[in-house]
C-alpha cells in the first residue's frame, strides 16, 4: 500500500488499531489469521478484503469519524467489516444480532450511522428499521438474499459482490490516536443504551495491557465463542490480530459439542468465557469427562466465577492458568488476579491491569483503607472518553482527577481491598442485573412491560441462579379489569428485547409493595418471595 | 402429532411464546433466527429425552442434529430406530 510504510509498523509502537493488521499481514501474510466455522483465512486475505470493503465505504461517502454499524453474528464478513471501517477512517459499532427493531432503530439514530453492514438473515429486523434512520445512505448485506425482500430505502449492496468486484483502498485514511475507534453500546441504569466512546489510544493501550498479563504470544490460538458485539469478544480479535496469532471463531456456544470438537481440532490454547459457559462445561464434565490439555489459559469475565467451579475446571483444563477478572465497558478491564494466586486469594478479582491504577473512595469522600468498603475508581489511559452525546451521564461516571484536566472513572461498584491491595467485589450501587454474563437494565425491561396493553405497573428483579448467575423475574400488575397472560407477556418481550433480557418467569400480581416515597420496594418483593 | 409437529409446538410454546405455526418454518435455523441459545438447547434436550424416551449424548449436541425442527425430527427418528 503506497503511503503506508509497512516496515516501520513492525518497529515503532502501535498508534491506531488497524496497524495491528497492517503489521501482521506485512510480517506473515500466509499465516492463518482467523478460522471461521472451520474455514481458514490468511492475514493476506483479511487485509485485502478489508481494503476492498474500505474502498467501497469511501465510495459510499464515508468520511473520517463517521459511524458505521456492524449488525452481524461472529462471521467472516463481521471480521472484515471491523478492519474495513478502521482503514476507511470510520468509527465502528458492533450491534448484537439478537437486538430487536426498537433498540436497533435507537442505536442507529443515536449514533447517526451512515452505513449499515449486516446479514440477510436479519432482514426481518433491519428491514422495518432502516427507513426510520435519516442518516443511513447505504446497506451492505452479507449472506443469502431471500427471494422476497421488502423494498429497502437507499443503496443496497451485496457484501460478496463488493469483495469480488471492487478494488482495494490504496492508502488508509489519515487518523490520529485521539480519534474515536469504536462506539460500544451498553445497557445503563437509565434504560436507554449508551454508546461508550473509545479512542484508538485507549483501545490500543487496553489490548496491549491484556496481552501482557494474559501472557499471549504469536503462537497462541484463541477461541472466540463470545459475541464480537461484547467488548471482551471484540478484544480477542484485536489482540489476536495484533500479535499475528490465530483466532478460532464460532458464532456462539449454543452447540457445545461442536465447540469442543473445534477446540480439539484447532489445538486452541486460550479459552475466554463467562461463568454460564464454564458452568455448562462443568455439568457436562460430571456426566462425561471433558479434557482440553492444549489449553494453557482460561479467562473469565462478565460476572464472578463461582469458587465451586474451580475443581471441575482444573480437571477439564489440566494445563491451564485460570484468570479471574473484573471490568466494565467504560474502561474495558479494571483488574485481574494473577493465576498463581487463585488459591491464595479466593474471591478476589486481583489488582489493576498493567499501566493503570485503582482506588476506593468512601461515602465521606476519603480514600478507603485496607478492609474498608468504598466505590472503585479507575485511573489510566484505558478509560472511555464518555458516552456518545450524553454529557450528563458521562459526568456521572468520569470525575475530575488530581491533575488538571484529568478524569478518572467512577465505577459505582462497591469494593473492598485487603492489606495486600487485592480487590474484592462487594456489590453494585445500581440495580443492574447480570444474567448469562450480560448486563440487563431492569428499567429497560420494565419499560417494555409497561408498553403492553392492560399493564398498570411492572417490576423486574435479578434472582440468584446457579447457571445464569442471576435469573430475571418479572412481576406485573394488570389494570382494572384487564386479563394478562404470562406467556403473551414473554412473547411481547421477545419481540422487543434481546433474548437474554426476556424474564425467565412472569408473575401476574394484584399489587406491588411500595416504599414510603411511593417507589416499588424490590427488597421487600425479594424477601416476600424468598428470593434472597 | 408426529415428531416434527410435537417438536415444533414445543419450540413455539417455549421459545416464541405463540401457537401460530407460521412463526417457525420446519427448516429455519434456530441459530439464524436467534431462537435458541446455549441454555435453550439444554431445555430442548430435556424435552426430547422426556418426550421421546431417548438419551442425547453430549457429542450429539451439534447443529446437524438440533438446529431446526427438521434436523431434530431426523435425529429423533435415527435414535428411536436404533
Amino acid at each position: 500500500m503506497s503511503g503506508q510504510p509497512l516496515h516501520s509498523l513492525v518497529t515503532r509502537p502501535q498508534r491506531l488499531l488497524r496497524e495491528g493488521l497492517l503489521a501482521a499481514a506485512a510480517r506473515q501474510p500466509d499465516k492463518v489469521a482467523v478460522i471461521v466455522e472451520g474455514r481458514p483465512y490468511r492475514y493476506r486475505e483479511l487485509l485485502v478484503s478489508a481494503r476492498i470493503l474500505a474502498n467501497r465505504l469511501r465510495a459510499e461517502g464515508l468520511e473520517r469519524g463517521d459511524r458505521v454499524a456492524v449488525y452481524m453474528d461472529n462471521t467472516w464478513p463481521c471480521v472484515v467489516s471491523i478492519y474495513a471501517v478502521l482503514l476507511a477512517g470510520g468509527v465502528f459499532m458492533i450491534i448484537n444480532p439478537q437486538t430487536k427493531a426498537d433498540k436497533l432503530r435507537y442505536v442507529l439514530n443515536d449514533s447517526e450511522a451512515k452505513i449499515l453492514l449486516t446479514d440477510w438473515h436479519l432482514a426481518g429486523v433491519f428491514g422495518g428499521v432502516v427507513a426510520g434512520v435519516a442518516t443511513l445512505g447505504t446497506l451492505i448485506v452479507s449472506g443469502q438474499r431471500p427471494e422476497r425482500v421488502t423494498p429497502l430505502p437507499g443503496r443496497v449492496l451485496e457484501f460478496d459482490e463488493v469483495l469480488a468486484t471492487d478494488a482495494p483502498l490504496e492508502t488508509p485514511v489519515d487518523m490520529v490516536p485521539n480519534d474515536l475507534a469504536a462506539l460500544i453500546y451498553t445497557s445503563g441504569s437509565t434504560g436507554d443504551p449508551k454508546g461508550v466512546m473509545q479512542t484508538h489510544q485507549s483501545m490500543v493501550f487496553a489490548a496491549w495491557s491484556l496481552i501482557e498479563y494474559l501472557r499471549l504470544s504469536e503462537q497462541d490460538r484463541l477461541m472466540l465463542v463470545l459475541p464480537l458485539a461484547f467488548d471482551y469478544g471484540l478484544y480477542q480479535l484485536l489482540m489476536s490480530v495484533k500479535l499475528g496469532a490465530t483466532l478460532v471463531v464460532e458464532r456462539s456456544f449454543t452447540f457445545p459439542a461442536k465447540i469442543y470438537q473445534r477446540m480439539h481440532e484447532e489445538a486452541v490454547t486460550v479459552f475466554p468465557a463467562v461463568p454460564t459457559i464454564f458452568a455448562m462445561m462443568a455439568a457436562t464434565h460430571r456426566k462425561q469427562p471433558l479434557q482440553f490439555p492444549a489449553v494453557t489459559r482460561i479467562t473469565n469475565t462478565a460476572a464472578a466465577l463461582p469458587e465451586a467451579l474451580l475443581p471441575a475446571l482444573r480437571e477439564i483444563f489440566p494445563n491451564a492458568l485460570i484468570y479471574k477478572m473484573y471490568g466494565l465497558t467504560e474502561c474495558k478491564r479494571v483488574s485481574y488476579l494473577e493465576p498463581e494466586l487463585v488459591d491464595a486469594k479466593p474471591g478476589s478479582v486481583g489488582k489493576a491491569i498493567p499501566g493503570t491504577e485503582v482506588f476506593l473512595v468512601k461515602e465521606s469522600g476519603e480514600r478507603a483503607g485496607p478492609g474498608e468498603e468504598g466505590i472503585l475508581h479507575v485511573r489510566g489511559p484505558h478509560i472511555m472518553l464518555g458516552y456518545w452525546r450524553k454529557p450528563e451521564l458521562s459526568a456521572k461516571m468520569l470525575k475530575p482527577g488530581d491533575l488538571p484536566g484529568e478524569r478518572v472513572l467512577c465505577t459505582h461498584d462497591l469494593f473492598r481491598m485487603d492489606e495486600d491491595g487485592f480487590l474484592y467485589f462487594v456489590g453494585r450501587t445500581d440495580d443492574i442485573v447480570k444474567t448469562r454474563g450480560e448486563k440487563v437494565s431492569p428499567i429497560e425491561v420494565e419499560n417494555v412491560l409497561q408498553g403492553i396493553e392492560g399493564v398498570q405497573e411492572a417490576a423486574v428483579l435479578g434472582v440468584d441462579d446457579a447457571l445464569l448467575g442471576q435469573a430475571l423475574m418479572a412481576l406485573v400488575v394488570p389494570r382494572d379489569g384487564a386479563v394478562l397472560d404470562a406467556r403473551r407477556i414473554r412473547k411481547h418481550c421477545l419481540a422487543h428485547l434481546e433474548n437474554f433480557m426476556v424474564p425467565q418467569q412472569v408473575f401476574i400480581v394484584e399489587s406491588l409493595p411500595k416504599s414510603a416515597n411511593g417507589k416499588i420496594d424490590k427488597k421487600r418483593i425479594k424477601a416476600e418471595r424468598g428470593w434472597e | 402429532m408426529n415428531v416434527e409437529e410435537r417438536v415444533k409446538s414445543f419450540i413455539l410454546e417455549n421459545f416464541l411464546f405463540t401457537d401460530d405455526p407460521a412463526a417457525l418454518g420446519e427448516e429455519d435455523s434456530f441459530l439464524d433466527k436467534g431462537i435458541i441459545d446455549s441454555t435453550g438447547v439444554m431445555e430442548v434436550i430435556l424435552f426430547l429425552e422426556e418426550e421421546f424416551g431417548i438419551k442425547v449424548m453430549d457429542d450429539e449436541i451439534v447443529p446437524e442434529n438440533l438446529d431446526s425442527v427438521r434436523n431434530i425430527g431426523k435425529f429423533v427418528a435415527s435414535k428411536t430406530a436404533a
